[in-house]
């Protein structure tokens, strides 16, 4: 299962468990409550790692494997955190030939992570895009939307430091 | 009482290009030169012009101010508001005339057009339930209730010939008509809003801008069919809409408009919302109804059609938002009314969405029948930069094209129908000479086969290899054989899809193909795009008569394509090296954008 490779470590408070109980304590007998409580669950922890989606099988009676096919069939729903600072790297072709790979690359072996991750502080969240729009500033990556340019391998450790 | 009124639309249209703090600004203006006593400011719902956002309406003159900024409002508040002069620069630049402005009506893009779904839009505060009551609100659900039967009820949507508004275009009336007489302890009155075609947002500007006539429609139909219990499905994407409900179901609940013994006549009606989470499969209205369930939002075969066994198993109806949103004028004004518009089998008026090459997008509603030119020409005001119309784009990825030389067509469900293309939910996307056909239809079908649920093989595999096919004909490595697999597959895929997603996807290669098959040959044959959309057929060349070799392009080309041409020529009196563009070019166009002399053109 997807979620067993979850590179976060589960981080959940009480605080929060308290309330997502509490939600499903008000919500389980309405008929199709279902998807309102893995909507409040994702509203709460912000993600559905597999430890939240077995609270609310613990708490509602319904099979895991039904909250999981839930949770991956809507696009909405996600197994994995966004960091507090999401990275994308631009592997469109004009990017690619002029070493955005080398760049993600990097990317990776700095935060220890690959696209698609978030690093286990919760600080950075790792993503490849198609073209952004800006072949002239190739090989190109944005963090948080801002648009770093004209990259080189050797930049990024200064750029990621800025974080 | 207040001698005017500045409405300020808050629709996610205007939302977006900044209104709320137009809105600030105006509140901040108005109470600076003591005038709150005097002049209300309203945030509203979609005016429709979402071109000319964020838009202001002062009443009771009706100026119609556009593209407002906040560093507008205080020249508005000073001259307009305080000395009644009109602050001419900054009006809608056709309701300006020679000797003044005129009303909003009378300007090209609302003077054709026929208000009933959206008559409340960009008019009334949509969180004020009064404002709705006001208008004639809920007195339609009043009259259902303590002059008519449930059988009247039916006979008169019936009657009005109103059909279904998101995209199949079912007669409204027959479906509840069908629902009736099932017998069950529970029936259900669903909603659908979760409007998932690219370009489509009429669904959204109701639920933004009259959230109350949904609600009300929606009780009238539980009264027609025995239900108590309703479910409005929004997509979660629709933050502003759903707040706006949630205010709407609030106030209805405290007004006793929902509930127990409504009107004090024993009948309970009551309204719960539930969101979608990003699947476009949901809008089928079976897979809505699993969605609701609490499931994973796949379809079911049908029959059991939902009239006997729908939501819970329990029978149902699902109608579209901007149907309901038609049923309480239908209740008040009478079926001959509402059948005295439109066409002899498509009744009433319909939303579309206008985008794309077009100058005056937004949401135009007009009565069916309209000749497609009217709205191309008269409302949209044509397509910009003189450029040549094409086609339009109905009904989404379920819809076609047509194509210019049915511009004369009058727009209706029979009409689209007779040439391959639908009404469909209301997208209507304006196409000219620059896009390309084949490209479009690759592009709908990307999303098909994104959105597809995966439940059914015909829909979930053959959307694919179509996408493929298709990539193969942008990528000029095509083959006429490929066509012809293209159009069988087509068939194969429509005719054994489970649910609509699947038995409309074939329809954008089908329309275009039908239309524009010249330009997939030219793909296939000459390896040509002829629209110059198509990268992989395109190449980038210099122009030796204005290239002065500066190499510019050459320092940004990401894939050292462009070399010192070896040949150059004698150029005034002196030799001067051009430079020519070669085969490693990945065709990015950053070399075009860099060129300060225009040398470098595409072709």
């Amino acid at each position: 299962m997807a979620c067993k490779t979850c590179s976060v470590p589960f981080k959940g408070t009480p605080e929060q468990e308290k309330e997502l109980k509490a939600a499903i304590a008000l919500m389980k007998d309405e008929p199709g409550s279902l998807m309102p409580i893995i909507q409040k669950a994702q509203e709460i922890y912000g993600y559905l790692p597999i430890e939240v989606q077995t609270m609310i099988s613990d708490e509602t009676g319904v099979p895991i494997e039904r909250i999981y096919g839930i949770s991956t069939f809507y696009a909405q729903f996600t197994l994995e955190p966004k960091g507090q600072y999401q990275i994308s790297v631009c592997l469109g072709t004009a990017c690619y030939v002029k070493g955005s790979n080398l760049v993600l690359e990097k990317i990776e072996e700095i935060l220890g992570i690959k696209p698609g991750q978030c690093t286990p502080d919760g600080k950075f969240s790792l993503d490849s895009c198609r073209c952004v729009g800006a072949c002239g500033l190739a090989p190109v990556m944005m963090i948080n939307g801002e648009v770093y340019g004209r990259l080189t391998v050797d930049q990024v450790p200064v750029i990621l430091a800025k974080y | 009482m207040y001698r005017s009124h500045v409405l300020v639309c808050g629709g996610t249209g205007c939302t977006s290009s900044g209104s709320l703090k137009v809105k600030e600004a105006f509140e901040k203006a108005i109470k600076a030169e003591g005038l709150e006593k005097e002049v209300a400011v309203v945030e509203t719902g979609c005016h429709g012009l979402c071109q000319m956002g964020p838009v202001v309406i002062v009443y009771p003159d009706a100026t119609f101010y556009a593209r407002v900024e906040a560093k507008d409002v205080e020249e508005i508040v000073k001259e307009h508001l305080l000395k009644g002069r009109i602050v001419k620069r900054l009006v809608y630049e056709e309701a300006q005339t020679e000797d003044g402005v005129k009303t909003l009506a009378d300007t090209n893009f609302y003077s054709k057009q026929v208000r009933v779904a959206l008559r409340n839009c960009g008019v009334i505060n949509p969180e004020d339930i009064d404002e709705y009551i006001g208008t004639g609100g809920y007195e339609a659900l009043g009259k259902v209730l303590t002059e008519m039967t449930p059988d009247e009820v039916i006979q008169v949507i019936l009657d009005s010939g109103l059909r279904g508004r998101g995209g199949a275009g079912f007669p409204t009336g027959l479906k509840w008509k069908l629902c009736r007489p099932n017998q069950a302890d529970k029936k259900y009155v669903c909603c659908n809003g979760d409007e998932g075609d690219p370009g489509a947002f009429m669904d959204r500007s109701v639920l933004e801008g009259d959230p109350h006539a949904v609600l009300e429609a929606m009780a009238i139909a539980g009264y027609a069919i025995g239900s108590d219990q309703g479910y409005i499905y929004v997509r979660a994407e629709y933050p502003i809409a759903v707040e706006r409900l949630k205010i709407a179901i609030k106030q209805a609940r405290e007004y006793g408009l929902l509930g127990k013994n409504i009107f004090g006549t024993g009948f309970n009606f009551d309204i719960d919302l539930r969101l979608g989470a990003g699947a476009f499969v949901c809008g089928e209205e079976t897979a809505l109804m699993t969605s609701i369930e609490g499931k994973r939002g796949e379809p079911r075969p049908r029959p059991p059609f939902p009239a006997v066994k729908g939501l819970f198993g329990k029978p149902s109806i699902l109608n579209n938002v901007e149907t309901y949103a038609n049923i309480p004028q239908i209740i008040l004004k009478g079926a001959e009314w509402f059948a005295s518009m439109g066409t002899e089998k498509s009744k009433g008026t319909k939303v579309f969405a206008l985008g794309g090459k077009i100058k005056n997008t937004g949401l135009v509603e007009i009565p069916m029948g309209t000749p497609l030119r009217t709205i191309i020409e008269n409302i949209g005001g044509g397509i910009p930069n003189g450029k040549k119309f094409k086609a339009v784009q109905t009904g989404g990825p379920s819809g076609g094209c047509i194509p210019a030389q049915y511009i004369d067509i009058p727009v209706d469900y029979e009409n689209l129908a007779s040439i391959g293309c639908i009404v469909g939910s209301g997208g209507m996307i304006v196409m000219d000479e620059d896009n390309c056909m084949v490209d479009i239809a690759k592009f709908f079908l990307e999303f098909t086969v994104d959105e597809s649920c995966g439940k059914c093989t015909a829909c979930r595999i053959g959307t694919r290899r179509m996408l493929e096919i298709l990539t193969k004909i942008t990528d000029g490595k095509a083959t006429m054989d490929d066509l012809t697999k293209l159009e069988e597959l087509c068939l194969y895929v429509k005719n054994n899809s489970l649910c609509a997603l699947g038995q409309t996807a074939p329809n954008p290669v089908l329309s275009t193909l039908k239309f524009f098959k010249d330009e997939y040959i030219a793909h296939i044959v000459d390896k040509k795009c002829p629209a110059g959309v198509c990268k992989a057929l395109m190449t980038y060349n210099i122009d030796p008569a204005k290239c002065i070799g500066c190499k510019a392009c050459a320092k940004g080309c990401p894939a050292n394509a462009i070399k010192v041409n070896a040949n150059s020529e004698v150029k005034e009196g002196k030799k001067l090296p051009y430079l020519v563009i070669g085969d490693e070019c990945v065709k990015c166009g950053a070399c075009q954008a860099t060129c300060k002399f225009g040398a470098i053109y595409k072709k």
